[in-house]
């Protein structure tokens, strides 16, 4: 709890980009801070120590340190054996991982980014989602896929999309999204941990991100449980699910919709499979209202299970439809403008609360 | 079962070498005789970047006549498989083996229950020869709860961890680098074992195939690829998929062994030479030139794409079973009677493990919801109609 307080009077300094020094102490704080990417190097560092069949494998994974220096240091300390740096041909080591963990072994296979996965889906899908399904239990995946997931900045159609929503309707799967560094920490952590396959989706532009860990999270058994949805700030007028970058997105617009006398619980949902319907629809009993976040393409997305699973358990408590915000339904443009104009922006989050609001109030009394 | 007896006149095949010492008067019981006999291969091995081994293979009569009952038990249970599927007491998808049996006696023969293998739908012979039981194999294709996926997962998905089988895989060509990855799991652990990772003609032109031999081929992976070309991809011929149907060269810069996949002694040497060669120096590919008499599967008469001449050809000329026959007769190891005697045997112990399969239950509903997590949190799962029907994953 008391890592929330802090985080609340805090609020607007977490969101700006410090400069990456590792363990400087901010003057305001005694937390420490930590970047995002210091918080996965250390939670692959620490699950690898505890277990020996814990071994990472991916492009550049190796020498080159990881394309975004998220396994630095770790070929140094855990030696080629366990450190392995693949040729370009996501089928056939994504195809090695799995059987590797049929084995019995802790594969986490890296993406360099989430689109290259799709050469590799169905040993994601076929290969490791069922088959503790159709064997009945006799081989289980206990494998993590990692990687940046969605838009970066101005990498194109090709380079930008976000698989949450493909991979969380698959059954066998778990598929997390942690936000900041304590999310990525404890959720690798449980990834790695866990007997099942785990799709793991980061984000590369959180990667520079500094946000303040408590000493429980930096201890080496600090674990999260998947499944859990987190309140990242209580609210009693609208309920906002985000995962992942928007999750910053929806505590700025949750800021901005204060000053105008709404008060927005925002729900970092840190796990899109298993979905925390429980906590998504407690809120929604709570606040009567719900927009949904999410980066990636709007049909069939993330937000509209959300949708559903409230119209299905909390129908009479809505007092407004569900709105929706996602990114645009077409593929990634390059040119600045566009590119803005194709993901959610802190302005359509508050847009859409608003709407959210004030659907019983008329419009005379907001005077 | 120890048999001893007088030596008959049984006729002999004119074509197989007599036994290097023919004085005995009485044979020695066939069942535990370890004696052994030495036995060329129906053609010499052709080797692409590597020497061939011998083609002299050394057996004993208690191997034969393992490899004589277990081939035919493996052709009895697809054959009555083949009866059960149109009696549709079996639905979806069935891939029979039958032709193809010596590879699957001969492989165990060269090998440990601590090798894995791994191969693709047409695994149900494959699935015997690490031990499996023929009430698993009908339960399972019978959809029960005694199959050995306990009915969740077909023809096409048996597996046997226990005796390092890992399936049983519906998309052609993945079971290549999963089996890649099970010889990098092997290393990692220093087992001192290898992977077998059989596919089809079909298969062998899968890019994944390559993607995996090349890592295997960079790690030194203990990985033994086996193409199991049966000479047609479902219904299209070697010559019509791949412009090189030379598969045991087509690993490229990793070496390669063409062998008759219908002389079990054949495969036994390859596969024993193949484990000696990827414990030492890395990934290997064998060529297994077999023969499949069913269809692709039992949707698939086999017959428009292959000529019925062509078919029974093969089953008068190069049988694996009939080769074993003629092999165990003229070596004086058992009569033509008792060889009859155990083809009966076998066929009763199918029938009676397909009336024990038939009185198996199918699943509780419950499990529907089961093993989709080997770890399930305590989540909800759904029906159909999820206001009706909802599960908590254990």
């Amino acid at each position: 709890m008391l890592a929330i307080s802090r985080q609340r009077i805090l609020g607007q300094s977490f969101q700006k980009i410090r400069p990456a020094v590792p363990g400087l102490r901010s003057y305001s704080s005694a937390a420490k801070q930590i970047t995002v990417r210091e918080a996965l190097n250390s939670a692959l560092d620490e699950e690898m120590s505890a277990d020996p069949k814990v071994f990472l494998m991916g492009e550049e994974v190796g020498e080159y340190q990881g394309a975004y220096k998220i396994t630095k240091g770790l070929l140094e300390k855990y030696g080629p054996e366990r450190v392995l740096d693949t040729p370009i041909t996501e089928a056939g080591f994504t195809g090695i991982g799995v059987g590797a963990a049929y084995y019995g072994l802790k594969p986490v296979v890296e993406f360099m980014t989430f689109n290259f996965s799709m050469q590799a889906i169905d040993h994601i899908i076929n290969s490791a989602a069922k088959s503790n399904y159709m064997s009945a239990g006799q081989i289980s995946v206990p494998i993590v896929f990692r990687g940046p997931n969605g838009a970066a900045a101005g990498v194109g159609a090709q380079h930008s999309q976000c698989y949450a929503a493909w991979y969380a309707s698959c059954p066998g799967l778990k598929v997390l999204s942690p936000y900041n560094s304590e999310d990525a920490r404890g959720l690798l952590k449980a990834a790695i941990r866990d007997p099942d396959p785990v799709v793991f989706l980061e984000n590369e532009l959180l990667y520079g991100e500094s946000y303040p860990v408590s000493d429980e999270v930096l201890d080496s058994s600090f674990c999260l449980p998947i499944g859990k949805a987190k309140i990242e700030r209580e609210g009693k007028d609208v309920t906002i699910t985000a995962f992942s970058k928007m999750v910053g997105y929806a505590l700025k617009a949750a800021e901005i919709l204060e000053k105008d006398g709404i008060y927005a619980e925002v729900i970092n949902l840190r796990s899109i499979r298993p979905l925390d319907r429980s906590t998504i629809n407690a809120s929604v009993r709570k606040t009567n209202r719900l927009i949904t976040v999410e980066e990636g393409f709007p049909q069939h997305g993330v937000g509209a299970e959300i949708c559903a699973s409230v119209v299905e358990e909390s129908f009479a408590y809505l007092d407004a439809p569900v709105e929706r915000i996602a990114g645009a339904d077409v593929p990634m443009p390059y040119a600045a403008n566009l590119e803005r104009m194709a993901v959610p922006q802190v302005e359509d989050i508050v847009r859409a609360a608003k709407r959210a609001c004030y659907r019983s109030v008329p419009l005379a009394a907001t005077a | 079962m120890a048999l001893s007896y007088l030596r008959s006149s049984s006729s002999r095949s004119a074509n197989l070498l007599k036994p290097l010492s023919s004085g005995l008067s009485l044979r020695s019981p066939i069942s535990t005789d370890t004696t052994p006999i030495t036995v060329e291969t129906s053609v010499p091995f052709t080797s692409h970047r590597c020497d061939a081994p011998s083609r002299s293979v050394e057996t004993n009569p208690k191997e034969l006549l393992t490899f004589f009952r277990d081939m035919a038990l493996m052709r009895r249970m697809e054959i009555a498989a083949d009866s059960l599927y149109k009696a549709k007491l079996i639905r979806g998808f069935c891939h029979l083996y039958d032709g193809q049996e010596a590879f699957a006696v001969g492989m165990e023969a060269a090998i440990t229950k601590k090798d894995c293998i791994i191969t693709a739908y047409r695994d149900h012979c494959t699935f015997m020869g690490r031990g499996g039981t023929l009430l698993e194999v009908f339960a399972e294709l019978m959809g029960r709860q005694a199959g050995c996926s306990k009915g969740k997962g077909g023809s096409m998905h048996f597996y046997k961890k226990d005796s390092n089988f890992y399936g049983g895989h519906g998309i052609v060509g993945a079971q290549v680098p999963l089996g890649c990855g099970l010889a990098f799991a092997q290393k990692y652990s220093k087992d001192e074992t290898v992977t077998f990772a059989m596919y089809g003609d079909g298969a062998a032109n899968q890019g994944q195939l390559f993607e995996a031999l090349n890592i295997s081929a960079l790690w030194d992976l203990p990985a033994i690829l086996v193409c199991e070309n049966n000479h047609y991809g479902m219904g299209t011929a070697e010559w019509r998929a791949a412009k090189s149907p030379a598969y045991y060269k087509r690993g490229d810069y990793v070496p390669g062994l063409k062998v008759d996949g219908m002389d079990a002694l054949a495969v036994k040497q390859a596969c024993k030479f193949a484990k000696e060669h990827a414990l030492k120096s890395g990934p290997i590919i064998l060529e297994m030139d077999t023969y499949r008499y069913h269809g692709h599967s039992m949707s698939d008469p086999g017959s428009t794409y292959r000529t019925r001449d062509e078919i029974s050809g093969v089953r008068q000329e190069r049988d694996p079973i009939e080769r074993i026959r003629k092999l165990i007769l003229s070596h004086d190891l058992a009569s033509e009677k008792e060889l009859k005697d155990i083809e009966k045997e076998v066929r009763k112990e199918v029938d009676d493990a397909i009336t024990r399969a038939k009185e198996s239950p199918m699943p509780e509903p419950s499990k529907l919801f089961t093993n989709v997590y080997a770890k399930g949190l305590g989540v909800e799962s759904f029906g159909a109609d999820r206001k009706e029907v909802r599960a908590t994953l254990p």
